[in-house]
């Protein structure tokens, strides 16, 4: 067992983030999803840091926390104001801008 | 020479680390998995929450812990709390339907998902095939101040101007959110009737005139009776929509005791109505 | 001929009065200008100020006659530089005036004739209400003229040319809301370009081969040029020719033109256009008379010989006054034609015919212009008849002018038309005998239809007396006013006086502009000649007389002729072959290109259009609106860029 694991439970947990995506409509749940490779990418950090053995990978998962938490918030926020004014939270729904 | 021997052996991987891999590995796929699978959308945010706490246990095992407890605190604790709360006003029971409405959407999907995590797999599998951990362990041992300190140390010094601005990032997003969540519905005031008149004439309401009454009290006592207009011609409008959107089982019974053909009361009944 | 070769040499800077002979061009192109721009505010004096320019033309004209006339004969040539026009690299052209006997007496014609012309238009025109205009257009006609004969280049030359051109299908379309106007402008116009596209061609040839389109040089070096460059550049400038002169195959613009007012058609006629083409040929005398040039001569003879004979054939059949006219000019400028293809024994001859024709067409055409002015502008002969006694100033000069066309003896035709049949016949061989006898026979046909106008016109019954014209208006015929009666009595009196003059002293005049007259002798004497073809206008003129003269003539024209007849009332078929071996084909050429235009370009064009149109209608299709469809083409682009990277890395 190396290291190597984790980078590639990384890259499932990534793959999965990103057909959530692609087949789920409940845009908060795509959100979710979204902060699912977001996670599978600090694991990578994370994982890197120790095999380089240098702290900039945690710090910059640190980082990608932070940026996610402020992504949330206005996030989830667009989500509320879409809500508000079209009374659904399906991404498929908004589909004004179009040909 | 014999340190640097000794650390990389210290980072091996050991077999509790292992074990523990192989428990929370699976686990954290299991919770995407799940969370991509679950139609509704709260166990969707508990699957997730799983993997969250998965993955905030394997950073510990990886020589992270305070990215650990970071990540079980506040993405877990806040930020997921923060999803569910949204659920909860948006409303629990949108579930997604079954139907998918994009032709092709789920099978190409898959095909570039498993295309993607092949590829990825496949790179990684060929980059990484003899790795020997450098570890933090030395690091952490040098001076002994630990994990937290040393990133502490790393952002206040190597790191600092990227943290600073993370503050104006967090602010600005505090504010975006404020103006987005923020509703002012007596911004223009309440309507004056003068107002809603002029309104309704401009066309801004479906038609300027109220809708009309049904005709209840002319034929017969039922809302169902649609008004006659001055020509004779039945007004559509005059009926609620709910009548037409309404099962017609659901009102059978009320039909039959209006119609009168409902078996009444039993007189010798003591309890009306609840002899069955 | 060795004389002609070294005139070049000859050449002087002129001084004195001669190097003011840009006044010549100066004056009409005046006139022009402000009668063009000064627009409405001219009316009033415009025709006085459009005939003073060009008589003060015709005056300085006179005192630079004068002038060369008391230099010696071989310090007539005179060049007047005016600037460099054209200094390109290679090509300098040079804007200059060549004021030789040659150009002297085209100038001395136009500016005399063309004064009497525009004094005759202030009455005939003196109802239309565009008068000035009219006016302005015959000084631009002046002027281009003027340019034409006066440049001392091929390209002043081309100018000139081309601005006759124009200034021809400004008038010939004056009434311009008629559709016949408009269309015989547009065929003048047309016809002259093909004629013109020869000219043009002559120049390249020459500045390609001569390097140079100055008389001086040109003529100075043609001796050395390859025959075939002689030969091609001779038959490209009669191409010109005949396009200006009205030449076969060419002549089918020239009665067309007879559209415009009649003052046009006499200075078409007499005094400018028609003459450029004679001009063009005598003042490239040096390159005709090169040995190298004798098969070019002998189309040009042809040329002329053709034309003369289809001109008198058609003139025979018409019944319209001023297109028996034009025909009569197509033929007698193919006598000019034939002469100047005869070479050093026939340039005079040819000039000399000209003037004098300049003389009485013009008196002829003014006449019937004065005519048809008495008569509420009918034109057709059958329809007039017995108007001597109504108009007799007009009848006596038209006889006049009638009879020095006819070549009644010793009046003007007689002396010059008889010399060309003579040098025709001097030619030899049968070549000779066959020129001579179409000359001669063209003689006897010209006495024929001259007299039957002029007995349909002015002779026999009054035939219009219970006739009433187009416009319901009965016929007051009756003598025209002074302003166009006075050109008409002196263009009669250089009818009748200005051959026997101008045939002692043209020849030797001209000596330093086209060289010596050679005197050469054919099969027949002289005076044998001259009986003959007296004889044979005699013969003419009596079957005329004898057709026409004691019958009464129908009112309208007899509809069942023989082939001849109605052969020639069709132009002999000219408009028919020019539609059927050039107009048919260039519309099937222009329908084929247009198909071609329509279909392939277009069609790729448009087809391009409309299948980046239609796939993008189809491509927009992509764009449905749906968040999840843009990440799965972003996901799938993003699979191809690690792919890609990968390969890279791995490969």
């Amino acid at each position: 067992m190396t290291p190597t694991y984790y980078l590639l439970l990384s890259a499932l947990l990534f793959t999965i983030g990103a057909v959530g995506v692609l087949v789920r409509r409940n845009a908060i749940v795509v959100f979710m999803c979204v902060e699912l490779m977001l996670n599978a990418v600090n694991l990578s950090l994370v994982t890197f840091a120790r095999i380089n053995g240098s702290l900039s990978g945690q710090v910059m998962a640190f980082f990608v926390m932070v940026v996610a938490a402020a992504e949330v918030v206005v996030g989830l926020a667009i989500i509320m104001s879409i809500f508000r004014t079209r009374r659904t939270a399906s991404v498929d729904d908004s589909n004004l801008l179009k040909y | 020479m014999s340190a640097m021997v000794l650390a990389q052996a210290a980072n091996q991987v050991s077999t509790g680390e292992a074990v523990a891999f192989w428990v929370l590995g699976p686990l954290a796929l299991a919770g995407g998995l799940g969370m991509i699978f679950a139609r509704n959308a709260v166990h969707s945010a508990l699957f997730l929450v799983m993997t969250m706490l998965s993955l905030g246990v394997i950073y510990m095992v990886q020589q992270a812990p305070f990215l650990g407890f970071v990540q079980i605190i506040v993405y877990t604790g806040a930020i997921m709390m923060l999803f569910l709360f949204v659920l909860m006003l948006v409303g629990r029971d949108s579930s997604d339907s079954v139907v998918e409405v994009l032709r092709g959407q789920r099978l190409w999907a898959g095909v570039l998902g498993v295309g993607l995590a092949v590829l990825i797999v496949a790179a990684v599998g060929r980059a990484f095939t003899d790795v020997t951990a450098v570890g933090l362990a030395g690091e952490q041992a040098n001076g002994g101040k630990g994990n937290v300190a040393n990133i502490g140390l790393s952002i206040f010094d190597e790191y600092l101007f990227p943290f600073e601005l993370t503050s104006a990032l967090l602010i600005t997003a505090a504010v975006g959110a404020m103006v987005l969540g923020y509703v002012d519905r007596h911004l223009r005031g309440k309507r004056t009737q003068k107002e809603l008149v002029e309104a309704r004439f401009r066309g801004e309401h479906d038609r300027p005139s109220p809708l009309p009454g049904p005709g209840v009290f002319a034929t017969s006592n039922s809302v169902a009776t649609p008004a006659l207009l001055p020509d004779g011609s039945v007004a559509e409008e005059s009926l609620s929509r709910l009548i037409d959107a309404t099962a017609s089982e659901k009102l059978d019974e009320e039909r039959k005791a209006v119609a009168g053909t409902l078996p009444g009361p039993d007189a010798r009944a003591l309890a009306p109505g609840k002899e069955k | 001929m060795t004389g002609t070769m070294n005139l070049a040499a000859e050449v002087q800077q002129a001084s004195g009065v001669a190097s003011m002979a840009w006044l010549l061009l100066v004056l009409p192109a005046f006139g022009a200008a402000v009668l063009l721009i000064g627009g409405k505010r001219t009316d009033k004096w415009g025709h006085l100020l459009g005939s003073a320019t060009v008589i003060a033309a015709f005056v300085y004209g006179v005192v630079l006659f004068l002038d060369t006339k008391s230099l010696g004969a071989e310090d007539r040539l005179r060049d007047v530089h005016l600037f460099d026009w054209i200094p390109v690299n290679a090509l300098d052209v040079e804007f200059g005036l060549r004021v030789d006997p040659l150009s002297l007496t085209f100038v001395l014609l136009i500016t005399g004739v063309g004064s009497l012309i525009h004094i005759y238009s202030i009455g005939y025109m003196s109802d239309d209400r565009n008068r000035r205009r009219f006016f302005a257009y015959l000084n631009l006609f002046v002027a281009a003229m003027l340019l034409l004969v006066l440049g001392n280049g091929f390209v002043t030359l081309y100018f000139g040319w081309e601005g006759v051109g124009l200034a021809s299908y400004l008038l010939i379309g004056w009434y311009q809301d008629k559709d016949f106007a408009a269309t015989a402008a547009k065929k003048a116009f047309l016809m002259n370009r093909v004629g013109d596209v020869g000219l043009a061609l002559a120049i390249f040839i020459m500045f390609k081969t001569m390097g140079s389109t100055q008389y001086d040089v040109v003529f100075a070096q043609i001796g050395n040029q390859s025959t075939a460059t002689v030969v091609s550049i001779g038959i490209l400038l009669l191409l010109g020719a005949c396009g200006k002169s009205g030449q076969f195959p060419l002549q089918a613009w020239l009665p067309d033109a007879m559209a415009g007012p009649t003052p046009v058609s006499a200075l078409i006629h007499a005094a400018t256009m028609v003459t450029a083409g004679v001009y063009l040929i005598a003042r490239s005398s040096p390159l005709y008379s090169l040995p190298q040039a004798e098969d070019a001569r002998l189309v040009v003879m042809i040329v002329g010989a053709v034309t003369l004979l289809i001109g008198c054939v058609i003139g025979c059949a018409y019944d319209d006054f001023k297109k028996v006219l034009a025909y009569s000019t197509v033929s007698q400028i193919g006598y000019m034609i034939l002469a100047v293809g005869l070479g050093p024994a026939g340039y005079a001859f040819g000039i000399l015919h000209l003037l004098t024709h300049g003389f009485f067409k013009a008196g002829l055409f003014l006449g019937a212009g004065s005519v048809m002015h008495g008569m509420n502008d009918e034109g057709n002969i059958r329809r007039l008849g017995g108007l001597a006694r109504k108009m007799p100033i007009t009848f006596v000069t038209w006889t006049l002018g009638y009879l020095a066309l006819i070549g009644f003896p010793f009046l003007s035709g007689y002396f010059s038309k008889d010399a060309i049949i003579a040098a025709a016949f001097s030619e030899g061989g049968g070549r000779g005998w066959v020129f001579g006898g179409i000359a001669l026979l063209g003689a006897g046909l010209t006495a024929f239809y001259m007299t039957r106008l002029l007995i349909l016109v002015f002779l026999g019954k009054p035939r219009w007396e219970n006739l009433k014209s187009e416009d319901g208006r009965a016929y007051h015929p009756h003598e025209s006013g002074w302003t166009m009666t006075l050109p008409m009595i002196v263009l009669a009196v250089g009818s009748v006086g200005a051959g026997a003059i101008l045939s002692g002293i043209l020849p030797e005049w001209l000596t330093p502009s086209i060289g010596e007259l050679v005197e050469e002798h054919g099969p027949l004497s002289h005076t044998l000649i001259a009986v003959l073809t007296v004889a044979i206008s005699a013969i003419g003129a009596a079957t005329a007389f004898v057709v026409f003269g004691r019958r009464e003539q129908p009112v309208t024209r007899p509809a069942r002729v023989s082939f001849p007849v109605r052969a020639a009332r069709a132009d002999l078929y000219g408009n028919h072959l020019n539609e059927a071996l050039f107009a048919r084909p260039g519309v099937w050429l222009t329908r084929f290109l247009v198909f071609v235009d329509n279909r392939g370009v277009d069609g790729l064009v448009n087809g391009i259009a409309a299948g980046l149109g239609g796939s993008s209608g189809r491509l927009r299709r992509l764009q449905t609106g749906f968040v999840r469809s843009y990440a799965l083409s972003m996901l799938g682009g993003s699979i191809l860029v690690i792919a890609a990277l990968l390969m890279v890395r791995f490969a």
